[in-house]
């Protein structure tokens, strides 16, 4: 699968089977080596998923609504989500998309430049797939796996980069 | 610039009579006429009361539709149109189209304005692409485009006479707010709170839109025009550098203080008063300090934009409580003096009366029993902390730290109220005040700042108090002891502005699309319509061809829109309880309509 997507066009590339087949430093990956969660039995999600719900509601949830339920304005991504592929994913958020037509305004934003939200690209996407395959139900988390050092140094050093 | 002229005759209204009176006189002398409404709020006090009589309360049972309009646009349509003799200015959000309809002639367009925007600036607004609505003045319609172009419109043809840039959107400023005439000034606000913007109110010149004075809410004396030793909070002089003192370093540069909420104007005094917004970020931690003068009720003169007084009620805010609500002038008496009051309902959820003479702090005290995130505020002018609200410890966010989330704070980041408008009857001396029934639970977190990106630095969730269903509640409030008189619960957020009429009636709107009419000395519901959209505008009367009508403008959306249109959950609730929230999106659906009532023939 490409990582480089135009952002324009989001095919409708059913999204791949999610189980998380290994894990590097607690980020768990699919069969084909994308970022996926990883729910226990007694309902403990895997950091990103945990990490992912927090970015989503500072910096994604006042167009795209709680819990990826949508708004008046935005669509919603717990349904977005169940056909758009990482790649797409990742190109939309960078390069924001337009949908604008006599009846409708919708315009996503570039996030390209926003280390609130570059930094937490995977834990947007793991969050959300988590929420598209209703593996993860409204509402934060209760429990979840401790962040790694690996997430840590990586945060820091993304956050820090431009600094 | 997109303009269609549909009509070219106009039928002569008095209004538009070139004159030598200042706008001022001008402005005053029309909205005394009960007839019309000639300013986004009804009057300079901000009452939102009408002399009409017509629909009272003993006949507003019988009201019907007179007549509909769409505005072709399906977002959230908050405001209302103006009313000037046979002229009707109706307005709405993104791309911020403005009709202007001929009352005696069928309600015809007699001309349509639609800017050409680029629609980069749609995603920078927060919680949608709202417009508070126009403003008239020397025979000019103004209207603040999402873009911050202030345009000046000929108010008989549309055409344009002006325009002037208020702001810059590629760095997170933006236009929503109504602007307000004062004398032979345009004043306007600015919205971008959450993009880090050293927010402002500007004054520009009636004839030529060229800028007068801008204040900003934070910054060194000359930017935020105070003069430390004239200037007062409390009666104390603020001294120099108040703001800049409690910030750290350059941070006040980024710091928010948004100016979008509406305008007051008390002649007699020569004094405007508005609010100034939460200081960015939403993250407590990252921003030590006051963060003056965020979160504050300003006092200044309308002629240099000097504040005669300041008053910050969250100092240090840890909830995004935007202090933009409306200030509404009353002169009531209290201890048996009369005082020229103003009174405010904070986002933070207290109720506050000042003398707004002085800024001398009378009443704060919570108008949703619910609010718990504090004790009170501080009323004892020889204390050290008068003045200031006691923050509880388990509610505070900056106490508890980042990545700590807070839960079961009451009010949520929306406010006990938010910028709908309450209204004042000087018939009952009670103010009707629509509001919001939702508590939180707030996380704040490290967040960086890049210009033109949102920087928020927060997770919430919403939810209404634990063991109730009603999110919202309609209120009347003594704002002389500061007292509930009566509380109609509402199943949503009330995001409706108010309006009290001389007929005894109160109107406002609900989320699920109502009209409501309701008693205004016991809140008993008397008419209910629903329109075809859930209403975030506010309601409007006037007096047309010897007829008293009531307009509003449905169509759901604003920050009502987002996680109302989902619902909310109630995290300390079983999954079963979750149906009694049910999403407004199961009652209501898209699109702008003004829908205009009267009584039948």
């Amino acid at each position: 699968m490409a990582l480089v997507a135009s952002g324009n066009i989001v095919v409708a590339d059913t999204a791949a089977d999610p189980t998380a087949v290994k894990s590097e430093n607690g980020k768990y990956l699919d069969k084909e080596g994308n970022p996926t969660f990883k729910v226990a039995p007694d309902g403990t999600v895997d950091w990103y998923t945990y990490s992912g719900y927090r970015r989503y509601h500072s910096e994604c949830h006042v167009c795209h609504g709680p819990d990826g339920m949508g708004s008046t304005y935005a669509p919603a991504l717990k349904d977005s989500l169940k056909t758009m592929s990482y790649a797409d994913f990742l190109g939309v958020v960078a390069s924001g998309r337009q949908n604008v037509s006599t009846s409708q305004e919708n315009v996503m934003p570039s996030f390209g430049n926003n280390r609130n939200v570059v930094c937490y690209l995977d834990d947007l996407y793991v969050y959300l797939r988590a929420r598209a395959n209703g593996a993860v139900g409204r509402g934060r988390p209760a429990k979840h796996e401790e962040k790694t050092p690996a997430a840590q140094k990586q945060e820091d050093d993304c956050m820090a980069d431009s600094k | 610039m997109r303009k269609v002229l549909l009509a070219t005759c106009v039928g002569a209204v008095a209004a538009f009579a070139a004159g030598a009176a200042t706008a001022n006189d001008e402005l005053t002398k029309m909205s005394q006429n009960p007839k019309d409404w000639v300013m986004p709020t009804g009057n300079y006090a901000n009452t939102r009361y009408s002399k009409l009589d017509q629909i009272t309360a003993a006949n507003v049972g019988k009201l019907q539709v007179a007549w509909t309009f769409s505005t072709g646009v399906l977002r959230g349509h908050e405001g209302g149109p103006l009313i000037i003799g046979n002229m009707m200015y109706v307005h709405a959000p993104f791309p911020n189209t403005v009709y202007a309809l001929d009352l005696a002639n069928d309600n015809k367009i007699v001309w349509k304005y639609e800017p050409k925007q680029d629609p980069n600036v749609i995603p920078v607004m927060c919680c949608d692409t709202v417009n508070r609505g126009v403003a008239y003045g020397d025979g000019k319609i103004f209207l603040h485009q999402a873009d911050t172009t202030l345009v000046a419109l000929d108010a008989k043809t549309g055409k344009v006479e002006w325009t002037a840039k208020n702001g810059d959107p590629s760095k997170g400023a933006t236009g929503t707010s109504a602007p307000m005439v004062v004398k032979d000034k345009v004043l306007i606000g600015i919205s971008g709170g959450e993009f880090g913007v050293q927010a402002h109110m500007t004054a520009y010149d009636i004839k030529t839109g060229k800028m007068v004075w801008r204040a900003f809410s934070e910054g060194p004396d000359d930017q935020i025009l105070v003069d430390p030793t004239k200037t007062t909070e409390l009666g104390k002089p603020v001294g120099k550098d108040s703001s800049l003192k409690t910030w750290q370093g350059d941070q006040w540069k980024i710091g928010g203080g948004a100016t979008w909420g509406w305008i007051s104007y008390d002649p007699s005094l020569n004094l405007i008063y508005y609010g100034s917004g939460n200081p960015s970020t939403w993250n407590p931690k990252q921003r030590p300090g006051d963060n003056k003068w965020s979160m504050t009720i300003w006092a200044r003169d309308p002629d240099t934009g000097m504040a005669k007084w300041v008053y910050q009620m969250t100092p240090h805010d840890e909830w995004d409580y935007d202090g933009v609500n409306e200030m509404i002038l009353s002169d009531q008496q209290i201890n048996g003096t009369e005082r020229k009051l103003l009174t405010h309902f904070d986002r933070n959820g207290l109720g506050y009366t000042l003398d707004r003479a002085t800024g001398e702090l009378l009443v704060a005290e919570k108008y949703d029993p619910k609010v718990n995130w504090t004790s009170g505020v501080d009323m004892n002018k020889s204390s050290p902390t008068y003045g200031r609200p006691k923050v509880l410890d388990q509610y505070s966010t900056d106490k508890q730290g980042e990545d700590h989330n807070v839960k079961g704070i009451c009010p949520a980041a929306l406010g006990s109220k938010d910028e709908q408008p309450a209204a004042y009857s000087p018939d009952t001396q009670l103010f009707y005040v629509p509001t919001n029934h939702v508590c939180m639970d707030y996380e704040p977190f490290k967040v960086s700042y890049t210009a033109g990106q949102p920087y928020v630095g927060a997770t919430l969730s919403m939810y209404p108090p634990p063991g109730e269903s009603n999110m919202g509640n309609f209120i009347a409030w003594d704002g002389k002891t500061g007292k509930i008189a009566w509380s109609n619960k509402e199943q949503f957020s009330v995001w409706s502005g108010a309006l009290a009429t001389a007929g005894g009636v109160v109107f406002y709107g609900t989320l699920e699309g109502y009209l409501k009419a309701v008693d205004a000395k016991t809140g008993k519901e008397l008419y209910k319509f629903k329109t075809p959209s859930g209403i975030i505008g506010n309601v409007t009367t006037y007096e047309q061809g010897g007829k008293q009508y009531v307009a509003v403008l449905s169509g759901v959306g604003g920050w009502a829109g987002i996680g109302l249109a989902a619902g909310l959950t109630d995290p300390t609730a079983g999954l079963g309880a979750v149906g009694g929230y049910a999403a407004l999106s199961n009652y209501t659906a898209l699109g702008g309509t003004l829908t205009v009532f009267s009584l039948p023939q």
